[in-house]
């Protein structure tokens, strides 16, 4: 067969086209799969019973009453599963003393904090269930809780565990730190509050597990099926095998379904024992409780630094809460920010220090941005207090310290190597777009009228390391798995496109964005490919989808597999054509035979011969088909300014955003609308957590903010419209990509607390604690007129 | 048990239900209407958003009973074939990302349009307060229901 053909009718340029998403139709209808949704012959509901203490030993537990209840079929005590259940995983032993308690998925002995599990029901409808549980006797001798990690290290302080309430201590140190901070003529020091916060991804957790002749199949609301199989199977003992995990549709995550969960482990163990599916799925209240929490840090912050505002050096003192255990990658969340502290500026030296310590509350770990927002939030308030030390416009003193887009690649003092950047244009068009200089007259203006209403612009000049991560690099923090994804094309006789993607997508879009990556790389057209994942099975390799790394790895493994389908189509069009594979020429969707253009075969026409396999060369195998793994060489850096114009009420407190410009370099970009979301998106939860949500406990350990009444998650009418534009730096892989998913999240928050503090610098305001609520800001300007009321009502 | 008789996305259904039970509960799991999520239990989140004889409720704070003689629409019987404008403007807008608030955003905002046609952008802000969405940050919502306001509801 010599055919004469013209490529298939590919769109031109899918990379950078602004492209309706695919995954919409099913969503926008009701069509959608999620976990809740998912019903099997005889499958059964669980509920769990959980701990209304902080602290607590169990002295019994008798579910007996439970079992006799109408519609149940069983009810189990932690001691039930104590010899299977094992102990939940934590993937992230930061140091070789790390102290990491046995975490079994149902309390047995003890619990240590409000909401952990310490019994089940499982029974015919998710009502009986709930029933129930009324019948459950627990006896508990309460203990101390454990609540302030500023005092979880004295020595009069309550145990969380027997072994004691410090986890780890993580020190890293470049430059020298007492030379630089020697005879500064300016030392600042700040401490700084992250608050805890709780993720509150819109789909509450679910859990579905069916075992039929010891093949265990787990639907769950995750972002790592491929993550959680493995983990499953060390904890549980069941051959790995034997595990498919499926994450259907998932309804967000923002890092609150990285993780393995003790309903998850539960679910398995349950379908086992009774051999037949089961579901649970969470309430919102119930959510709350017992989801990981984020951030949850205390910073405290010193900068060293030449009579001109340049750097010298800076040195942080973190100590992070990680909860009553940690889960998967709790103790490794702050050392993702140790990395990030020194930002995109220049200094001498650096020296850190991470204190984890566990507390009787629910544990942190993954939230939107990881480790990257608390350290973003802290250089970025310490900027704007240098500015304000020196007594010059914030924007000059970054931009005195930053590093210049000629300078790059650039190795910063915390040993990351930038590839790219360009803070001066991102800078430049921020400025522009926001109107700067006629904002800051305003604000003159205001100062000097003694207006009631302050205006206050806030700058958060950012970068934030992400695409994670090459392997190497995890090895050598400590993590126990590595940081490439795989991907997979299938070319489907018909000339259709089949890509199976490790990286498993909860609201991204890999349906559209990998569709138009690989539309372009084969030369077919967009409709023509299906993007499959999330599904063990139909996927069997991949890392999933958390720290913006998907298009920078898995993106980049898209490719790779693309290469390999055109090399391995290429030996079988030169059989074809009959030419010299050395001879022919690509152009995306086609070969030809060199100087002969009209001789040439499209990749659907090799596809359906491979099928065909009648004339394949002499030892060439019939397939195309190719997989690919990649593994980064570097993190990306994505980097922006945000600016924020606040109006703060003098009077009130109340706080209103005016206006807020994101301008971000995430590098190329395969689909701005897709882009342009995640940044609104990652703003919006930046801008919670400076202005709305904190995970509160009270003074007994319990979770005061359990619903969703109480714990603070924005509406549409309590946040800004934003104006987004972008710049555009390549980063040094293939595709140019960066990774835009946390972005925004880290930029925002310092922006707005930073533009209310600039609003009250007048009133002798240097900080605001988080959230910033009107009582707060009304607080802070009181305390600091000499006024009777402290932050929390005490004196000044 | 209750006997009640609802007609849900056009078609009638007569059921025994636990008076307790939440409409929520009995559209998704009688019913067999999946496309309606759940997304809290303090009626703060509106995911489950559906109208109840035109008018949106939450079905979580809505018993079943309550419902009986009453006409359910939901995100899978909005449209009359094909999309109805605000699906397709949400669609068009880039409105949704994961889509969980997704089907009780374009219940509350279509409820919103009928009240009010042509809403200003904070119109449409305040009319959608009680839908949270984590993803969006409610940006492209608030155009997406701009645009479907523009090409009228009635299309």
């Amino acid at each position: 067969m010599t055919a004469q053909t013209e490529a298939p009718q590919a769109q031109a340029g899918e990379f950078g086209r602004a492209r309706l998403r695919k995954e919409d139709e099913r969503l926008i209808t009701g069509q959608t799969n999620w976990t809740d949704n998912i019903t099997l012959p005889g499958m059964l509901h669980i509920a769990f019973l959980r701990s209304p203490y902080a602290h607590a030993r169990i002295l019994s537990v008798d579910v007996s009453a439970a079992r006799s209840e109408p519609g149940v079929i069983a009810a189990y005590s932690g001691a039930d599963f104590a010899d299977e259940q094992g102990s939940l995983p934590c993937a992230w032993p930061v140091t070789p003393d790390i102290l990491i308690p046995a975490h079994p998925p149902m309390a047995v002995d003890e619990v240590r904090y409000v909401g952990e599990a310490v019994a089940c029901v499982v029974a015919r409808d998710r009502y009986a269930a709930a029933d129930a549980l009324a019948a459950i006797e627990v006896d508990y001798e309460q203990l101390p809780p454990v609540l302030d990690i500023r005092t979880a290290l004295d020595e009069a302080s309550p145990k969380v565990h027997e072994a004691g309430n410090k986890s780890f201590e993580w020190p890293f140190a470049q430059g020298d730190i007492d030379a630089a901070f020697r005879d500064a003529p300016i030392v600042l020091e700040r401490t700084y509050r992250q608050q805890r916060l709780i993720p509150a991804a819109m789909e509450p957790r679910a859990v579905v597990c069916s075992c039929v002749g010891g093949e265990f199949t787990l639907w769950s609301a995750t972002q790592i099926p491929h993550v959680l199989r493995v983990m499953l199977a060390l904890v549980t003992g069941i051959p790995e095998q034997s595990i498919r995990v499926i994450a259907p549709d998932v309804g967000g995550g923002f890092g609150s379904k990285l993780q393995v969960t003790a309903e998850e482990v539960l679910a398995v163990l349950i379908a086992r024992k009774l051999g037949r599916p089961v579901k649970w799925t969470e309430s919102r209240s119930e959510g709350n409780m017992t989801v990981h929490h984020g951030r949850d840090q205390w910073q405290r912050i010193r900068i060293a630094a030449d009579s001109d505002g340049r750097l010298r050096g800076l040195d942080v003192d973190l100590l992070a809460d990680m909860g009553a255990y940690l889960m998967l990658v709790t103790p490794g969340v702050p050392l993702l920010g140790a990395f990030m502290f020194p930002a995109i500026y220049k200094m001498d030296a650096y020296s850190f220090k991470c204190t984890g310590i566990f507390t009787t509350k629910m544990p942190t770990d993954a939230y939107r941005g990881a480790g990257r927002p608390e350290a973003t939030f802290a250089i970025e308030r310490m900027m704007d207090e240098l500015a304000a030390h020196l007594g010059v416009d914030p924007l000059v003193v970054r931009e005195r310290n930053w590093i210049k887009h000629e300078e790059f690649p650039y190795t910063t003092i915390a040993t990351l190597t930038y590839d790219s950047g360009n803070y001066e244009a991102a800078t430049a068009k921020a400025k522009e777009l926001f109107g700067y200089d006629a904002l800051r007259k305003e604000q003159e203006q205001r100062r000097a009228s003694g207006d009631p209403v302050q205006l206050g612009i806030g700058i958060s000049t950012f970068t934030e390391m992400c695409g994670l991560a090459p392997s190497r690099v995890l090895g050598s923090l400590a993590y126990a798995a590595g940081g490439w994804e795989q991907a997979s094309i299938r070319m489907l006789p018909t000339g259709k496109v089949e890509v199976v993607t490790g990286s498993s997508a909860h609201g991204q879009g890999h349906e559209t964005a990998w569709s138009q990556i690989v539309a372009d790389q084969l030369g077919v057209p967009f409709e023509d490919i299906r993007v499959l994942h999330g599904d063990t099975q139909v996927s069997p390799k991949g890392m999933d989808t958390y720290g913006s790394r998907s298009l920078a790895v898995g993106g980049m493994a898209l490719v790779s597999a693309c290469d390999k389908v055109i090399e391995k189509a290429k030996v079988i069009a030169a059989g074809l054509l009959e030419a010299s594979a050395d001879d022919l020429e690509w152009t995306p969707g086609r070969f030809a035979v060199r100087g002969d253009p009209d001789k040439g075969v499209t990749i659907g026409e090799i596809a359906l011969a491979t099928f065909a396999a009648h004339n394949l060369p002499e030892g060439v195998e019939p397939s195309i088909d190719a997989d690919a793994t990649y593994d980064p060489d570097n993190f990306s850096f994505p980097h922006g300014t945000h600016l924020c114009a606040t109006e703060v009420d003098t009077e009130t407190g109340f706080v209103k955003i005016r206006s807020y410009v994101a301008v971000d370099d995430v590098g190329t970009v395969v689909n701005p609308l897709i882009v342009e979301g995640q940044v609104h998106g990652g703003i919006a939860q930046g801008i919670a957590q400076a202005l709305y949500e904190e995970a509160v406990y009270d003074d007994d350990g319990n979770l005061v903010t359990s619903t969703l009444a109480d714990y603070l998650v924005p509406s549409a009418a309590d946040l800004p419209s934003y104006v987004t534009d972008r710049t555009e730096s390549r980063a040094a892989n293939r595709l140019g990509v960066k990774g835009v998913g946390e972005a925004g999240t880290i930029a925002s928050t310092p922006a707005v607390v930073n533009a209310i503090v600039d609003a009250l610098r007048p009133f002798g305001v240097d900080d605001v604690t988080m959230p910033c609520t009107p009582e707060r800001v009304w607080r802070a300007i009181q305390t600091a007129q000499g006024g009777p009321q402290g932050i929390d009502g005490g004196a000044a | 048990m209750a006997e009640i008789t609802v007609t849900v996305d056009g078609v009638k259904y007569a059921d025994h239900v636990e008076p307790r039970m939440l409409l929520v509960h009995y559209l998704r799991e009688v019913v067999g209407k999946t496309g309606t999520p759940i997304g809290c239990d303090t009626s703060n989140c509106g995911a489950c958003t559906v109208l109840l004889d035109g008018e949106s409720v939450k079905s979580c704070s809505v018993l079943a009973v309550q419902a009986d003689g009453a006409e359910i629409t939901t995100i899978q019987g909005l449209a009359n074939g094909g999309l109805h404008p605000l699906q397709r403007a949400f669609h068009e807008e880039h409105a949704l990302q994961c889509g969980y608030c997704t089907p009780g955003m374009i219940m509350a905002a279509s409820d919103l349009l009928r009240e009010n046609p042509h809403p200003s952008d904070e119109e449409i802000r305040e009319g959608l307060e009680g839908n949270l969405c984590r993803c969006t940050g409610y940006e492209n919502i608030v155009r997406a229901v701009r645009r479907a306001a523009e090409a009228g509801v009635s299309e």
